[in-house]
C-alpha cells in the first residue's frame, strides 16, 4: 500500500529541499556559526564530541516519545519514571545489590511503569493518554519520594561513573549507546511494519483497528519502550549526577515533548520522521552550550525554546499546510479534508 | 437515555462527596481537631486559589483544550505585582489586584491567540507560552525575590485580612464561583462553551462565533490566573521566579477529579468545587492525621487514579444498563 503512495510522489529539488528538517539544519548551522563567534575556541571536533556528554541522557526519552506523539498519544509520566527507577536502582545498591543487577533492577522497573501505563492505556480506551500518565507521574514520583524521602543516595562503584563521564577513545560512551538506540528506532519506526503501523494508527485507529491491526498490543509496546528508555536516561543522568534525588528529571517530560514537537511531529498523530527530533536535541543541546559560553542565564534558554517551539508550530502550520495538514487542530482538519476529498495520501 | 445521563451525574457527585465525608470521618476519629472552625478555614483559604483557577481550566477544558502555561502565568502576575508593590510602597491594593489580573489577561489573550487564530494545538501553544513566560519572569526579577518585609502591609491583607471572620481567599473563591455558575450556566455564551466543546463542527455550522468562544475561555483563564498569583504572592508574603512551578498540574488534576471530562463539552461547576475540595483535603489535612509527608504526593495520585478509573467504570455500567432497559 504505502508503495504505490511512494511512486505516486514524484521526486523533485523542490518538494524535497522544502522538508522541516532542512530548516532545523539551517537552524544547527546558525547556532553553531553564533557559537563559533562567541568563542575562538568553540569549532574544534573536541566540542563536538564532548558537549553531548552534557545533554544526552534526556535524549534517550526523545526516541519513544517521538513514537507515542505519532500515535496520537502523549505521554508526561516519563520523568517520573526515570526519578522513581533511579531511586530504586541507588537504593537496591545500598541495601546490598550488587551493581550490574541494580543496573538491571532500573531497567526493569523503569519498563515495569511503562508497562502499566500501557495496561490502563489499553483497558480504559475512554481516557486520553494525558489524564493516565497524569496520574501515574504523581504516583510515580509519590512511590520515589515514599522510598528515599528527602535524601539522596549514591556512592555507586568507580566504574558506573564512567558510563555518563567516559569514553571510548575520543567517542564519549554515551554517545555511541545513544546512537546505537537512535539507529534502531529509526529503523524500527521506518522500515519495520511495525513503524507503519504505528503511522497507521496515529491517521486512524479505528481505521486501524479495523484493517487487523493488533493496536493494544501496539500501544503497550510503545508504553514499555518508553519505559526502558527512561530506565536508560536514569542510568546515564545518575551515573553523570554520582548520585540520585526523588526530585530528579523534573520537567524533564516538557522539555522532551518540546523536542519531537519542535522536530517536526504533529500532536495530532500520524506525522513526522526521527530525524527531526534528532537535530531538535541538538539544535537545543548546542544552544544551551553556546549560551553558557556567554553566561547567559539558563532561563533565558526557557524562552528561546519557547519562541522556537510556538514558531516552528506556526511555520508548519501555515507554510507546510500542504505535506503537514494534519498539524491543524480537528476541526479544521475536518474541513481541510472535505475541501480535498480525493486528497488520501498520508 | 437523558435520564441515565443525568443519573450518572448526579451518582458521580454523589460518590465524591461520599469520599470526602468518608475521609474527613476518617480524620476526624484520627485527630479530634479536624473538624474545628478554625481548622476548616485554614483547609479553604489554602484551598481558595486553586478553586479560583480551576473554574477557568474547567472552560479551557471545556472546550476541549488545555492550558499548561498557568502556573507561570501565577509567577508572573505574582512577580510584577510584587515587585510594583516593592517600588511604590503606598500603592492600593486594589490596584496591585487589577494589576496582576491585566498581566494575566495579557498572557490569556497571547495563548488565545495562538490557539484560536492560528491553529496551535493548545498543548503545544501552551507548553511554549509556559517557558516564555516563565523566562520572562526570571529575567523581570533578575532571578531576585521580592520578600514580606518589601511588601506594604496592605498588599499582604489581600490574602490575609478578613471580612465578618472570613478569610479574603475564601470569599474570592465563592464569589468568583458564583459568578462563573451563573456565566456558564445561564448565559448565553456560557452556553455556547459547552456547543464549541461538544461539537465544533456543528457549533461553526449553528453560527456560533467558535474563535471567539475559545480566545475568551483563554482570556478568562488568564485574569483568573492573574487573581490567583496576587493572592499567592501576598498569602506567602515572597514573590519568586519558580512561584508555582507544576501547579499547573494541581489545577488540572482538580477540574479531572471534579468530573470535567477532558474529551470536551461535559463538566459541571458543583462537580468541580468537590473536587477541588477532595484534592484540598488531601494537599492540606494528611499532616494533621500524621501521614509523613513524603506519601502524600503518592496518596494524592491514588486518589486521583481511583476517581478516574471509578468514574469510566460507573460510565460503562450506566450504558449498559441504559441499553438493558431499551431492549424490553
Amino acid at each position: 500500500m504505502e508503495r504505490s503512495i511512494r511512486v505516486e510522489r514524484l521526486w523533485s529539488w523542490r518538494t524535497f529541499f522544502l522538508q522541516w528538517e532542512w530548516l532545523l539544519v539551517l537552524i544547527f548551522i546558525a547556532v553553531n556559526v553564533i557559537n563559533s563567534t562567541l568563542s575562538p575556541y568553540y569549532f574544534t571536533a573536541d566540542t563536538f564530541l564532548q558537549t553531548p556528554m552534557t545533554f544526552l541522557d534526556m535524549a534517550f526519552l526523545v526516541l519513544p516519545m517521538t513514537m507515542v506523539i505519532i500515535l496520537g498519544n502523549i505521554d508526561i509520566s516519563v520523568g517520573s519514571t526515570v526519578a522513581l527507577s533511579a531511586v530504586v536502582m541507588a537504593v537496591a545498591y545500598n541495601a546490598g545489590l550488587p551493581m550490574v543487577p541494580a543496573v538491571l533492577l532500573c531497567l526493569l522497573v523503569a519498563s515495569a511503569c511503562g508497562f502499566i501505563n500501557g495496561l490502563l492505556m489499553t483497558r480504559f480506551k475512554e481516557l486520553s493518554s494525558v489524564i493516565v500518565t497524569l496520574a501515574t507521574m504523581i504516583i510515580y514520583r509519590g512511590i520515589a519520594y515514599v522510598i528515599l524521602q528527602d535524601q539522596a543516595a549514591g556512592k555507586f562503584p568507580k566504574w558506573y561513573s564512567s558510563l555518563g563521564w567516559g569514553s571510548v577513545g575520543k567517542v564519549p560512551i554515551i554517545l555511541i549507546v545513544f546512537a546505537i538506540c537512535a539507529v534502531i528506532f529509526g529503523l524500527l519506526l521506518h522500515k519495520t511494519s511495525f513503524g507503519r503501523k504505528i503511522y497507521g494508527m496515529g491517521s486512524n485507529l479505528t481505521a486501524s483497528r479495523y484493517s487487523g491491526v493488533k493496536t493494544d498490543s501496539i500501544i503497550m509496546i510503545v508504553s514499555v519502550l518508553t519505559g526502558l528508555m527512561a530506565g536508560f536516561t536514569a542510568l546515564f543522568l545518575t551515573s553523570r549526577m554520582g548520585s540520585t534525588r526523588p526530585n530528579v528529571a523534573q520537567g524533564y517530560e516538557l522539555s522532551v515533548i518540546a523536542m519531537v514537537v519542535l522536530g517536526g511531529v504533529s500532536t495530532s498523530g500520524g506525522k513526522g520522521r526521527i530525524a527531526g527530533p534528532l537535530l531538535a536535541i541538538f539544535i537545543i543541546g548546542f544552544l544551551n552550550y553556546g549560551l553558557g559560553l556567554v553566561n547567559v542565564q539558563a532561563q533565558v534558554l526557557l524562552i528561546i525554546v519557547g519562541f522556537l517551539l510556538i514558531l516552528s508550530v506556526l511555520v508548519l502550520n501555515v507554510r507546510f499546510r500542504g505535506r503537514y495538514q494534519r498539524s491543524v487542530p480537528s476541526a479544521s482538519k475536518k474541513v481541510a479534508a472535505q475541501e480535498h476529498p480525493n486528497d488520501n495520501t498520508p | 437515555m437523558r435520564r441515565a445521563a443525568s443519573f450518572t451525574e448526579s451518582f458521580r457527585e454523589l460518590g465524591l462527596l461520599v469520599f470526602i465525608v468518608v475521609i474527613c470521618a476518617i480524620f476526624q476519629v484520627r485527630n479530634r481537631n479536624f473538624l474545628t472552625l478554625e481548622n476548616i478555614q485554614d483547609l479553604l483559604t489554602n484551598t481558595a486559589i486553586l478553586s479560583i483557577m480551576s473554574v477557568g481550566m474547567m472552560m479551557v477544558i471545556l472546550t476541549r483544550g488545555i492550558d499548561l502555561s498557568v502556573g507561570a502565568v501565577v509567577a508572573v502576575a505574582g512577580m510584577v505585582s510584587a515587585l510594583t508593590v516593592q517600588y511604590f510602597r503606598g500603592i492600593s491594593p486594589v490596584v496591585s489586584i487589577l494589576e496582576a489580573v491585566a498581566v494575566g489577561t495579557a498572557a490569556g489573550v497571547l495563548n488565545g491567540l495562538l490557539v484560536a487564530r492560528f491553529n496551535v494545538l493548545p498543548i503545544i501553544a501552551t507548553l511554549g507560552t509556559m517557558n516564555i513566560i516563565r523566562g520572562f519572569t526570571y529575567v523581570i526579577s533578575g532571578g531576585a525575590w521580592v520578600s514580606s518585609y518589601q511588601m506594604s502591609r496592605g498588599f499582604k491583607e489581600i490574602a490575609t485580612g478578613e471580612v465578618l471572620g472570613v478569610s479574603n481567599p475564601i470569599i474570592v473563591a465563592v464569589v468568583i464561583n458564583v459568578l462563573f455558575f451563573y456565566f456558564i450556566n445561564h448565559m448565553r455564551t456560557g452556553r455556547q462553551i459547552y456547543a464549541v466543546g461538544s461539537n465544533p463542527e456543528a457549533a461553526d455550522i449553528s453560527g456560533i462565533p467558535r474563535r471567539r468562544i475559545v480566545w475568551l475561555v483563554y482570556t478568562l483563564m488568564g485574569a483568573l490566573s492573574g487573581l490567583g498569583g496576587v493572592i499567592w504572592v501576598a498569602k506567602f508574603a515572597s514573590a519568586q521566579s519558580d512561584t508555582a512551578t507544576g501547579f499547573e498540574l494541581s489545577v488540572i488534576a482538580a477540574t479531572v477529579l471534579g468530573g470535567v471530562s477532558i474529551a470536551g463539552g461535559s463538566g459541571k461547576v458543583s462537580g468541580l468545587i468537590l473536587g477541588t475540595i477532595l484534592l484540598g483535603i488531601l494537599n492540606n489535612a494528611l499532616p494533621l492525621i500524621n501521614v509523613s509527608p513524603f506519601w502524600q504526593q503518592a496518596i494524592q495520585g491514588i486518589v486521583i487514579l481511583a476517581a478516574v478509573l471509578t468514574n469510566v467504570l460507573v460510565k460503562r455500567n450506566s450504558q449498559r444498563f441504559a441499553l438493558r432497559r431499551r431492549a424490553i
